[in-house]
């Protein structure tokens, strides 16, 4: 079970705002390289964070760039779960792979500082704040298996093949 | 069938359907500077060698010349690492561009850790972006999973007017769909106007469409795809890949009706139609990157750039490749953009993606012919970026605000 604060998002949050450009250097030093996340769409965010909390987006969250850092330092940065309205592909492909749940809920009704849990196995998210759950239907089983496995690596080095 | 279904039934041996979800044997694996030393990390992590290291290629492309010593560490731990594998490693121009000059073939499955790997689609293959660790797995096991997508059709009809090309038409499609309209789908061109796209036009319009959301997107593989293959001395790489036109879901582009448009900061999909908006002044004109930095862009930006001996902005060349550049130099184009003042890069990404070579300064207003203009797309959260055609680009900086290329042609 995931339980955490909300940390609220809007609609196309591009790995632009996630992992900017402009700290492309620091792509190999991923703890200085997490202490800029999301900066530009929220300043203070690195700081607001506690471990356990969750990002909760609106539509299209992760948009642009393949870069893998983007999912990599919002998991560093102590978040456990991404929920959105809807994902860029190659970012929830991303999130997957590195072990980081990212679930698909209508996020319409979550304010910032909610207190929110999920289970992924069941497929809901409730927001204790507000007393609603939401159900989601189960990521298909390799998605799951991947990320029981801590991400693609784990999963293939723990099974052999992908 | 859709092309996707087309291609990846053919890899698979068996008819595939959009929704199904299966591990899929890879022809091609690229990463470029930015996310190879992570997947370097993921391969070593996995130690068993690479699957095929002749299919595996590293560009580095971003950050080239590097800027600073991390980035120059980070290109040396991608040499030294391709160097052990036996992997090829190129530092002449973008990843995108050099894969459909030397190695993109129709049928192929592409992995690229390069999220406008679609580029290549242009030619007819499944090449899709995405992350380090997917890249890695590829290139040690030589496979990748993946949903098979639904596809969108896009049908184009007629013929562009002078003044438009086809940034204009993928900008108009992007406006139209909104950034996620085709979120998990393939974008699939067919129709009688394809004709009329010449394949750098292509090119530019398979590189955008994740920016609708797409996962690639497909052109047949026709005569135009034949010939360019050939131009670069492949044609023994071409099949044909046919579009039957039979799309659940399709949309219709009247060429014709294009006009020169540009995307508003800072979204892509916030596409206005030039003659619609209120005078904009821009600072900065860039003029290159893996959308439009193809000769054919730069003879367009040419053709207009050629009447004046003044520009009101600065105005910066990124060649997508060294045969991009070479083509430059001889044609003489290149004489003239340094005659204008320009400053000509290196092939490769150039300030693109806010790295280098021409980050903006807080309030500046760049007009590039890129593919994103997210806030700090450009090094700078504080700066504009605006979307838009080789032809506007040109317009833009003889008069220092956005221009139609119409008045110019």
């Amino acid at each position: 079970m995931i339980k955490g604060k909300v940390h609220k998002f809007g609609d196309n949050v591009s790995t632009d705002l996630i992992c900017p450009g402009r700290y492309y250097h620091l792509r190999s030093n991923i703890s200085e390289l997490a202490k800029h996340t999301l900066e530009d769409a929220d300043e203070g965010f690195v700081k607001k964070v506690e471990k356990g909390d969750v990002i909760v987006a609106g539509e299209n969250f992760g948009c642009g760039s393949s870069r893998e850092h983007a999912p990599i330092v919002i998991k560093v940065s102590g978040i456990s779960c991404v929920i959105a309205k809807s994902f860029a592909r190659i970012f929830f492909r991303n999130c997957i792979n590195i072990g980081l749940p990212a679930v698909e809920v209508d996020t319409s009704d979550f304010s910032d500082g909610d207190l929110c849990e999920l289970d992924l196995r069941a497929g809901f998210v409730r927001n204790k704040t507000k007393n609603f759950k939401l159900e989601f239907p189960e990521l298909p089983g390799k998605m799951m298996e991947i990320l029981a496995a801590g991400g693609l690596v784990s999963y293939i080095k723990k099974k052999g093949c992908l | 069938m859709t092309l996707t279904e087309k291609i990846i039934s053919r890899k698979k041996g068996k008819e595939v359907r959009p929704g199904e979800i299966l591990v899929l044997p890879v022809d091609k694996v690229f990463c470029q500077d930015g996310t190879g030393p992570l997947a370097i990390d993921g391969i070593n992590d996995l130690s068993v060698g690479l699957k095929n290291p002749a299919n595996c290629y590293f560009f580095i492309d971003h950050a080239v010349p590097p800027p600073r010593k991390e980035l120059a560490n980070a290109h040396c731990k991608i040499r030294s690492f391709a160097g052990r594998a036996g992997v090829k490693v190129f530092e002449e121009g973008i990843c995108h561009q050099l894969m459909v000059e030397k190695f993109s073939s129709p049928y192929d499955i592409i992995v690229g850790a390069d999220s406008h790997t679609p580029t290549s689609g242009a030619l007819g293959c499944f090449a899709a972006g995405f992350g380090s660790t997917d890249a890695a797995c590829a290139m040690a096991a030589g496979n990748v999973w993946l949903k098979v997508p639904h596809s969108l059709g896009i049908e184009l009809k007629g013929k562009l007017k002078k003044g438009t090309s086809a940034k204009d038409v993928i900008l108009e499609i992007i406006g139209r769909l909104g950034s996620n309209g085709a979120i998990y789908k393939v974008m699939e061109f067919f129709g009688e106007g394809l004709k009329n796209i010449p394949i750098e036009g292509r090119f530019t319009i398979s590189n955008m469409t994740v920016e609708a959301g797409a996962k690639t997107g497909i052109f047949p593989a026709d005569g135009v795809v034949k010939n360019y293959l050939a131009g670069q001395g492949r044609g023994g790489d071409f099949k044909p890949l046919e579009a039957d036109g039979s799309y659940e879901e399709k949309i219709e582009i009247l060429l014709d009706e294009v006009v020169p448009c540009v995307a508003f900061p800072h979204e892509v999909s916030n596409v206005f139609k030039i003659k619609e908006i209120e005078e904009t002044k821009i600072d900065v004109v860039m003029l290159g990157t893996c959308t439009n930095g193809r000769l054919a862009d730069f003879q367009d930006a040419y053709e207009i750039l050629k009447k004046t001996d003044k520009i009101r902005t600065s105005l910066i060349i990124g060649p997508a490749s060294r045969s991009v550049l070479k083509g430059l130099i001889s044609s003489r184009i290149l004489d003239k953009f340094a005659e204008l003042g320009a400053l000509i890069l290196p092939p490769g990404c150039g300030p693109c993606c806010g790295v280098h070579e021409g980050i903006l300064a807080d309030g500046e207003r760049c007009l590039s012919t890129a593919n994103r203009n997210f806030k700090g797309r450009m090094g700078n959260p504080d700066s504009f970026v605006y979307l838009a055609s080789p032809q506007t680009a040109a317009a833009t900086a003889i008069t220092g605000k956005i221009t139609d290329p119409g008045e110019f042609l």
